[in-house]
């Protein structure tokens, strides 16, 4: 049994050299500690949730082709999001980033496998377990409070869900971390002796930028469910006003964790892109260690921007100004890449297959959601937008015209060798066609609404705004649409 | 790397500023502004907006010009030219948006200043004296000392609010309704009423959960936390009916967490406080009840309808 192999005998490194074709099937059902078969074993759960988080995106996006809450009951409405929302970054993002480092780091760096095969194995596996919960509280009632589960409402509405939730994301969370001190460890201290930090990869360095913000701050989320799960379950009132407590503090601990995980979703990716670039452009990278060095820029401002989420929170004036200022700073570093990606394709040989349209992709959307970025960032502004479609135009120009762009640019990159076959090109070209153009129809709207005056989390809305809202439904269908040929 | 100096580039990059100052005047993307310090939030987006469009339509442009321009012949093998770096303008691109954000931040810095974000008195959390401990065992006060400023309060800008004592009116959100209550005449109502050019001071407070208290065409925002007070201090300039919604998701209808901000003239104004001031109402049969002698379940019921609130939330309310 693979399982218990390991990973130094003869077994376990004869069967690193299988071929694609020579493994079995069952070694990816099973506790096996082979990074390649992690890896795959990441991308394919990391695709599967990915599917249900689109459905329940399209339920979303049907409910709110009319003013009025008829398909779905506004209870479920607040339920779905929950869970769109979750599932998107716990159960796609963060594990598919998982997936390329996985699979990729020690091929990269040059070592036989990751620094601690088994315990890879044990953060891929409470992937799914987290997953099953998480979507099992549909059948306790699923939290209604928002991923960002803000108490008291948190502690009112859907208990038993919520505590599904806290359970899964507490489980995924340390699937995270435990996956994060594999990167570093194997990063760190596996590379083949002749390759120094500055030859590394940038995907690598993009990787252990990222798990160096997971390390340091998933365990103050994990501190914060934790506290909230005893509000819960025990009566406590860390954070429930009505015995005393203080829902400001919940606000700062999540999101001391949640800001920097919006750089751990989007990291990996930054990484990616700066590999397919340059291939596919036949270039070699422009500006190296600018790129390497301001992932860890990013990295470390990302620690001390939180309070932007709660400009118009219990925070007081100064503290706003200052959570201001550090905020626009990484327009900075993240400006830098931007142009040296573009430096990169710049003058070169490009090829405008699969892979790289999403990569030019990548770059055309994120732009649009730093450049949003900073405007959600200055305070006056802020105080407008938060809150409303405004900001989730903005995260998912982020998320979706990001990371999720880069990681199909990767995957269509990376898909021959891991699968040891090839994929159909025009396909992917029409994938990319059907995402861009559903993508921009559905999230280019939704700047508008929100300056206009709609709020987000609603399942019920002003007429007036029905028209840009039909928009964004249809743009939705489309990316539905487009995972077909995928 | 060569950079591109030719007079297409020139022209291009006129085109750009053109198009990105004209649009960032004319993207009609926010509402009405009610309030002078609403035109000068605008004003910082406008500066954004036109920033960005330069930023957007200059890296897109590259994008598609590459996409056409550098595309590999078919049959060609040969890799591109081995241009790793260019430290002057690597430099070059890292000053200018640490130029751009700067900027940004100091003017957004003044504006906040200018809207009263940062005054120091007027804005910061009054502490237990005022934080409702009323309800016994239900809220408690943080930050006794009141030191921090919660809110936005006087503006060192508008003569009104140096000037004039501002209108006070208590703001409570309570699922899913606003409840108004003016202390200087006892008025209770569910939507609100100011007269124009005269400072208003809003006291918010939440009876349940988190809720946030939004005037789109005043681009004022702040959550309503239970335990706390939270200020805005602002002064109407123009006429009219605009909407109040609630941004912080509160529950199923959180959607239909609205009311109506009334700004009147004077006149209109002191009619509205006749008709409505609870002395008054003891006297016709209509109205037998001081309001705020209600609960907030009884209070609503006859809103019910219009905020759309279901009867059993209704009775879920005390
Ligand atoms: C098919 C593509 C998608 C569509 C149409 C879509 C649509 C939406 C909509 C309409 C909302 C707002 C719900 C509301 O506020 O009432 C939302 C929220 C959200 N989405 Fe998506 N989304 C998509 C993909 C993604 C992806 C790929 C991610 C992350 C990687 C993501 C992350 C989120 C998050 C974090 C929220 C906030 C949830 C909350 O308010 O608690 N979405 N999405
Ligand atoms: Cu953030
Ligand atoms: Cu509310």
């Amino acid at each position: 049994m693979t399982a218990t192999e390991s990973p130094t005998s003869p077994a376990a490194v004869s069967g690193r050299d299988l071929g694609q074709s020579q493994r079995k099937w069952q070694d990816y059902f099973s506790f096996n500690t082979d990074h390649k078969v992690i890896g795959i074993q990441y991308l394919v759960t990391s695709f599967f949730f990915f599917f249900i988080g689109g459905a329940l995106a399209n339920v979303i996006r049907t409910e709110l082709a009319t003013p009025d809450p008829d398909f779905i009951q506004p209870e479920l409405y607040n339920q779905i999001f929950t869970l769109h929302g979750t599932v998107m970054i716990f159960l796609w993002i963060i594990p598919a980033g998982a997936a390329f480092g996985n699979y990729l780091i020690p091929l990269m760096v040059g070592a036989e496998d990751m620094a601690f095969p088994r315990l890879n194995a044990v953060a891929f596996w409470m992937i799914p377990v987290g997953g099953t919960l998480l979507l099992s509280s549909f059948l306790v009632g699923a939290p209604q409070a928002g991923w960002t589960s803000y108490p008291p409402l948190s502690l009112t509405a859907s208990q038993t869900g919520q505590m599904f939730w806290i359970l899964s994301v507490l489980i995924l969370g340390t699937s995270s971390i435990l996956g994060s001190i594999n990167f570093i460890t194997t990063i760190l201290k596996m590379r083949i002796p002749e390759m120094g930090i500055h030859d590394m990869p940038l995907f690598c360095w993009s990787m252990l930028a990222a798990s160096v913000l997971i390390l340091l701050a998933t365990p103050v989320l994990a501190a914060g469910l934790i506290l909230l799960s005893f509000d819960l379950l025990l009566g406590t009132n860390f954070f429930n006003p009505a015995g005393g407590g203080d829902p400001i503090i919940y606000q700062h601990i999540f999101w001391f964790y949640s800001h920097p995980a919006v750089y751990i979703m989007i990291l990996p990716f930054f990484g990616v892109i700066s590999e397919v670039l340059p291939v596919h452009s036949r270039k070699p990278i422009f500006g190296y260690r600018a790129i390497a060095y301001s992932s860890f820029a990013i990295s470390f401002l990302g620690l001390i921007v939180w309070a932007h989420h709660m400009f118009t929170s219990g925070t007081p004036g100064w503290l706003r100004m200052f959570f201001m200022a550090t905020t626009m700073i990484i327009a900075v570093p993240t400006g830098v890449k931007v142009f040296s990606w573009c430096a990169t394709i710049w003058g070169g040989k490009i090829e405008l297959n699969s892979s790289m349209l999403f990569g030019l992709g990548f770059i055309s959307s994120f732009l649009i959601g730093g450049l949003t970025g900073v405007m959600v960032a200055a305070v006056p502004f802020d105080i407008h937008v938060h809150d409303t479609y405004f900001v989730v135009a903005h995260l998912h120009y982020v998320l979706f015209g990001g990371s999720v762009l880069g990681l199909f640019a990767g995957f269509y990159h990376w898909f021959p060798k891991i699968t040891g076959r090839m994929f159909n090109e025009p396909l992917g070209r029409l994938h990319f066609a059907l995402t861009f153009i559903g993508l921009n129809l559905a999230f280019m709207p939704m700047h508008e609404l929100g300056m206009m005056g709609m709020n987000r989390r609603i399942a019920l809305y002003d007429p007036q705004f029905q028209p840009l809202n039909v928009l964004s439904t249809i743009g939705s269908y489309i990316m539905a649409v487009s995972m077909v040929p995928l | 790397m060569t950079i591109p100096s030719n007079i297409l580039t020139l022209l291009a990059g006129v085109a750009i500023t053109l198009v990105s100052l004209w649009y960032g005047q004319n993207h009609g993307l926010l509402p009405v502004a009610a309030s002078s310090e609403a035109t000068q939030v605008d004003n910082l987006f406008n500066l954004m907006m036109t920033i960005a469009t330069a930023l957007f339509l200059l890296i897109q442009g590259v994008l598609i010009f590459s996409a056409f321009k550098f595309r590999r012949q078919a049959g060609d093998l040969t890799d591109g030219p081995a241009f790793e770096d260019n430290i002057p303008l690597e430099i070059v691109w890292t000053a200018i948006p640490a130029v751009i954000v700067f900027i940004l931040a100091v003017y957004s810095f003044e504006i906040y200043n200018a809207m009263g974000g940062l005054d120091p008195v007027n804005s910061r959390d009054p502490g237990p004296t005022v934080t409702a401990i009323a309800e016994p065992n239900t809220l408690v006060a943080f930050n006794p000392d009141g030191e921090l400023a919660l809110g936005i309060g006087v503006s060192p800008e508008d003569p009104a609010q140096q000037a004039l004592a501002p209108l006070e009116v208590n703001v409570q959100g309570l699922q899913y309704a606003w409840i108004f209550t003016y202390p200087d005449t006892g008025i209770v109502t569910g939507d609100m009423h100011i007269p124009a050019n005269r400072p208003v001071e809003l006291n918010i407070s939440a009876a349940d959960v988190l809720h946030a208290f939004w005037l789109p065409e005043f681009r004022l925002k702040q959550d309503a936390i239970p335990g706390r007070v939270t200020k805005l201090v602002f002064t109407a300039t123009r006429l009219g009916e605009y909407p109040i919604v609630c941004a912080e998701l509160c529950g199923a209808y959180h959607g239909a967490m609205k009311s109506q901000l009334y700004v009147q003239t004077l006149e209109d104004y002191q009619q509205w406080q006749q008709e409505n001031s609870p002395e008054q109402a003891e006297n016709t049969e209509e109205i037998a009840l001081n309001p705020a002698e209600l609960s907030p379940g009884q209070f609503l019921a006859p809103y019910a309808a219009e905020a759309g609130i279901s009867a059993k939330t209704l009775e879920a309310i005390p």
